[in-house]
Order: structure tokens, then C-alpha cells, then sequence
């Protein structure tokens, strides 16, 4: 038995043969040619059959996966329209060299360009040019196109495998894709997605010929990749692997359906994202809205502040894709332990207790004036939210809403539509749940953050490991503040919701029922998990 | 000569898709088409270079079109770029 790490992009679980998928690597070598007018005829009547083959691919793709991923296909064949890819495989035709060698040269060219820039999504498309360059090589050489030959579906691996690659290969014949290169962001990745086959890249192996053939299991869960497992191992993959599958068609048949106890009782259950590109995966899931938007990744990897105009793009894009549905915003939740080093942050004995979230945007204004700005201005085009991180008094919240009605008055004199926008704090520290009563009277919502809560309640730093034990997120401490606060809230006429983790324990799912919890908001991942749990009280 | 100026707020940039889609646009008109942004220019016509910019959200990008067709070119590539970048 043998096992291998690698970068999980499709979850689940594949039990099969190994199916090595070796590319005919053809070398292009590179011989002198005579006549350089006749080469370069023949390279060009190679791309132009390239081009056709790209455009029975995109019909094809079109057909199986939809335009979106069909697109790929276009721009490969654009890429072989570009005059200066063109340009570079004749000049060297015009030296006296051989097509195939010629595009390989202009291949490493261009690949080498990408793989050189500090984007991952721009690295991955030196996989294109090489896709593209590779299928010109092969029409010059004579090569046929590559597929797999089985019978039976199989688990596929691969050095690396180029879009046009996967699509061709019969998805009834895939039980899953493991290759050595690739990162997530590449076609191939974002193809498995949809096809859904679990699959890992970027798995640290080398492969051999004996490989092949052998039974594998593709834990897509874990990104684990084990050859030859022995007995009970394999066992224990098939027995978890129907369970995943069972439990994938039960969820899958509760989307539409509502969030409701055999007694009647509702909730509502959204889903908690941390950037525009989550959103596809809430709706996908059947959220009923977005519970948190965590806003730190707009000032995140980047070396200044984020404009108005910028912010605002994203939020309006969130709320927009929710169509009408309900988008809590979080304002800023940074601290000196998240490398953000434009916010020229004082290193702190203690982060999690330090100059952070709120304290900051209420110490820096202005940085908390671009924000609200930039969601009052968003929230014309869906139901926005907004809910502050951190809140210990309420003496924040009477400073938050004069700032908030500065920053209200001043757009509607400069004429920006604006919509009802709900403001809610997160209970995330004993403080705030202990005088909850009186913060009530002051906000539209509680949403109540039970990671940040357990932590400061037990004074348990959830980083350290050897603390896990103490770290007991059914402690009665934590249960009783979470339940003092949700009766707070109702007794002010205010729902109360949570976000944190413990939303998605599905153990709680009835302790926070019987409280009266109005919203849980979880990862897209967890929603029908805990759809489920709530139809089975 | 007609200029704009646009700040890219598609999550992922200038990528392959609105890039071919915009070589597309930028190929209809007979004027020069020139994208700068991220410090460097690219002929908005040719594809790959204009990845290579490696234009990402965020960034501010500069389109000047020049030639004959100018006028209908430049409405039609700013259009382009409020719905699309």
C-alpha cells in the first residue's frame, strides 16, 4: 500500500483501476529545411486543421458542459489567430527550420511568459499554449489524437492533463481525475468541478508503468491517493464512499425544500461566504441568503487600501446574483495577526485581544467611511445588511450610527439611490452577550459568532493544539451566553441568528431550535447537511 | 486619438474569456487599439500579449484607439468594458 498527498478540487470518494494516461510525447526535433516557403504552407494548413478540430471540440463541449466551459476552445483557437504566435513560429521556419520544431520554440516562448507572472490564474494558462502548440505538432507530425481505451470506468493519472484532454475522455469511463501537476485554478480543475469526479492535482508522486492498472482509491475528502490499500482500508473507502453517495442523493432532493421541523417550526438557513466567487456555490446550495460576507478579502494580498468604487463593484455583484435575497455584510475584521502591512499595524503580545475590527474602523474613519459608503451605494441593487465585528459597548454602536448617518446624508445629497439597509452587531464577546439586553434596543439583528464567543469565554486560543481538548464548543458557558442572547434579542423584538461554526454542528441543531435561533449561517457546503438535520427534529 | 480610462472590477481581471471577447470587438474597426495597464501596453487585437498583461482587478487600464474608424470604436470598446471588465 502506498499513499500520496495532493491538492483536493473535487471532494468525494473513487474506488477503481489506475488508468495512466501517457501522452504520446512526441519530441519535435529539429532538422534543416530547404524550401522554407513550402514549411511554412505546411504549418499554416496544420493550424487551420487545428482550428477545426478546436471548433468540433467547442460544439461538442457546447453540447455536453454549456458555453462556459465550451469557451476555452474558442480562445484556443483564437490563440492560433494571434499574429505574434504566428510570427514567432515562422520567423524561425525563415531560418531554415522545420514546422514542428519552430512551434515548439515559439511554444516554450509564450508558456514561459505565463509561467512567469505572479497570477496564479494567469501561470495556469501557459497549460493553453502549450495545449495549442501541442496539437499543431501533432498535425505536422502525424500523430493522432489521444483518448483513453477501457472498458470499465477507471480512475485516471496523469503527469498533467490539458482541457481539451479532459473533455474528449467519456465521462462514463472517469471515476476520478489524480494528476502531478495543475493547480486549482486550471481547466482541467474547473472542468472536474463540473463534471463532479472527485479529483486531486498538484499530488506528490512519481509515476510508473506498474502503476497501472492497479486498484486505487481517490479520497477526494482528505486529497489522499492510496495504491494497493490493504484489505480493511479499502473496505472502509467503499463502506465510506456509498455513504457519501447516499447521503449526496438524500441532499440533493431536499433543495427547494423549506427549512422546517416535523412540528411546524422554521428557521432560516444562509450561507456564510468569504468572496464574490462563493456566491455560485450558495445558490448552488440552495442558501436561503448570504448570513456573512466577510469583507477582509478585499484588503487582503494587496498593498493599499481598497477604493470605494472597487468595493462596491463586489458588493453590488453579491447582491445582484442574490436577486432580492437577504446579504449581511461584516465591516472589516482585521487584526495584527492578518498580514495586511499598508494598515501599518503595531505587532501585538495578543491579536485576538488587541487593535482589531471595530476598534480600528472607529480609530480610522476613514477607512470605515469607505466601506459603508461603498454598501449603502450597493445596496439599490438587493437587500444589504450590514453587521459590526467585536462590539463590546453600547457606546460603539451610538458612534457606528452617527457615522452611518453622516455617511447616508452625504450620498443622498449626492443623489445615490440607496436601499433599507438592516444593522445588526456579531455577539462575539462575553461582554456583548452579558448586556445584550441593553445592545437590543439598540440594532436590528444579533448574529452571534460562536468561534470568537468560545474562545473568550473559556480563554482558550482555538490556535493552539494542545489546548483542543479544553476547547469544548458544547461547554454550558457558551450554550447559556448564546441562549440569554437570542432571548435578549426576541424580548427587543429583534432576530437573532449565528455564523459561526457551531451553526453547522448539527448535534446543536435542536438545542438552538428550542432556543428560538431565527437564522443559521453556515459554509454552502453544510447547508443541506443542516437542512436535513433541521426536517428530522 | 480617443482615450478612457477604466478600473477592472471583474474578480478575476482581464482573463482569457472577456480577452478573446474583447480581441473579437477590437478586431472590427480598422483603428489601432492599444491597452496599457500593470505598467505595460499591448496590442488590443492580439490576444495572448493582452493576457500577458496580466491585468487584474483592481487595476486601472488605459484604452487608446486611433485611426480612421475612431469615434464608433471607442463607444463600442467603452461600452465593452462597463458591461464586461
Amino acid at each position: 500500500m502506498k499513499k500520496y498527498i495532493g491538492k483536493s478540487v473535487v471532494k468525494g470518494i473513487a474506488v477503481g483501476r489506475i488508468y495512466w494516461y501517457k501522452k504520446q510525447n512526441y519530441e519535435a526535433v529539429k532538422t534543416e529545411v530547404l524550401d522554407t516557403e513550402a514549411e511554412r504552407e505546411r504549418f499554416e494548413s496544420a493550424v487551420e486543421t487545428a482550428k477545426k478540430q478546436l471548433t468540433v471540440l467547442y460544439e461538442d463541449a457546447l453540447d455536453r458542459l454549456g458555453e462556459e466551459h465550451a469557451m476555452i476552445f474558442e480562445i484556443h483557437k483564437m490563440m492560433l489567430e494571434d499574429e505574434d504566435y504566428l510570427d514567432a513560429v515562422k520567423n524561425v521556419i525563415n531560418e531554415g527550420l522545420n514546422g514542428e520544431y519552430a512551434v515548439s520554440v515559439a511554444e516554450e516562448q509564450f508558456a514561459e511568459m505565463f509561467a512567469s507572472m505572479d497570477d496564479e490564474y494567469m501561470k495556469a494558462r501557459a497549460a493553453d499554449i502549450r495545449d495549442i502548440s501541442k496539437r499543431v505538432i501533432n498535425i505536422l507530425a502525424g500523430i493522432g489524437e489521444d483518448g483513453i481505451h477501457t472498458d470499465e470506468p477507471v480512475i485516471v493519472v496523469a503527469e498533467d492533463l490539458t482541457p481539451s484532454e479532459t473533455v474528449k475522455m467519456d465521462k462514463e469511463k472517469i471515476l476520478a481525475f489524480v494528476t502531478v501537476k495543475g493547480s486549482s485554478n486550471s481547466h482541467t480543475a474547473i472542468l472536474a468541478r463540473s463534471m463532479n469526479l472527485p479529483s486531486l492535482v498538484n499530488t506528490k508522486m512519481e509515476l510508473k508503468e506498474e502503476m497501472n492498472g492497479k486498484v486505487a482509491v481517490v479520497d477526494g475528502f482528505n486529497g489522499e491517493f492510496i495504491v494497493e490499500p490493504e484489505e480493511d482500508i479499502l473496505q472502509e473507502m467503499i463502506s465510506r464512499k456509498n455513504q457519501w453517495i447516499a447521503d449526496l442523493k438524500g441532499l440533493e432532493q431536499l433543495k427547494g425544500k423549506e427549512n422546517v421541523t416535523s412540528d411546524g417550526r422554521k428557521i432560516n438557513l444562509y450561507a456564510n461566504i468569504g468572496s464574490v466567487n462563493d456566491v455560485d456555490a450558495a445558490l448552488e446550495a440552495d442558501a436561503g441568503g448570504i448570513g456573512l460576507f466577510r469583507s477582509e478579502f478585499l484588503y487582503l494580498g494587496r498593498n493599499d487600501y481598497p477604493s470605494e468604487e472597487e468595493q462596491f463593484e463586489s458588493y453590488k455583484t453579491v447582491l445582484e446574483k442574490m436577486n432580492g435575497k437577504k446579504v449581511i455584510i461584516r465591516t472589516l475584521d482585521i487584526g495584527a495577526d492578518k498580514k495586511v502591512d499598508y494598515f501599518k499595524l503595531e505587532p501585538e503580545e495578543n491579536p485576538a485581544m488587541g487593535y482589531r475590527a471595530i476598534r480600528i474602523c472607529l480609530d480610522r474613519p476613514e477607512i470605515f467611511i469607505t466601506q459603508l459608503r461603498a454598501i449603502y451605494r450597493a445596496s439599490a441593487y438587493g437587500t444589504a445588511a450590514i453587521m459590526f465585528p467585536m462590539i463590546v459597548s453600547v457606546n460603539e454602536i451610538i458612534r457606528i450610527k452617527e457615522i452611518v448617518g453622516q455617511v447616508k446624508e452625504k450620498l443622498l445629497a449626492e443623489g445615490f439611490r440607496m436601499g433599507e439597509v438592516e444593522l445588526g452587531i456579531m455577539v462575539e464577546t462575553p461582554a456583548a452577550a452579558v448586556i445584550s439586553d441593553e445592545l437590543a434596543k439598540e440594532v436590528d439583528f444579533f448574529s452571534i459568532g460562536t468561534n470568537d464567543l468560545t474562545q473568550y469565554t473559556l480563554a482558550v486560543d482555538r490556535q493552539n493544539q494542545k489546548l483542543e481538548s479544553t476547547c469544548d464548543t458544547h461547554h454550558p458557558a457558551v450554550l447559556r451566553l448564546i441562549e440569554m442572547t437570542v432571548a435578549n434579542g426576541h424580548k427587543e423584538g429583534i432576530w437573532v441568528g449565528i455564523c459561526g461554526e457551531l451553526a453547522a454542528d448539527t448535534e446543536l441543531t435542536h438545542t438552538f431550535l428550542d432556543m428560538g435561533v431565527d437564522e443559521l449561517s453556515v459554509s454552502a457546503a453544510n447547508v443541506l447537511k443542516v437542512r436535513k438535520a433541521i426536517r428530522d427534529i | 486619438m480617443k482615450e478612457f480610462k477604466k478600473v477592472i472590477s471583474d474578480p478575476v481581471g482581464l482573463h482569457a474569456r472577456p480577452a478573446g471577447l474583447l480581441v473579437k470587438q477590437a478586431a472590427a474597426f480598422k483603428s489601432k487599439v492599444t491597452i496599457s495597464g500593470n505598467g505595460k501596453s499591448a496590442d488590443g487585437k492580439k490576444l495572448i500579449m493582452l493576457m500577458g498583461l496580466g491585468i487584474r482587478k483592481g487595476m486601472e487600464v488605459i484604452c487608446r484607439i486611433e485611426g480612421e474608424d475612431e469615434e464608433a470604436a471607442s463607444e463600442v470598446l467603452q461600452k465593452f468594458f462597463e458591461e464586461n471588465l
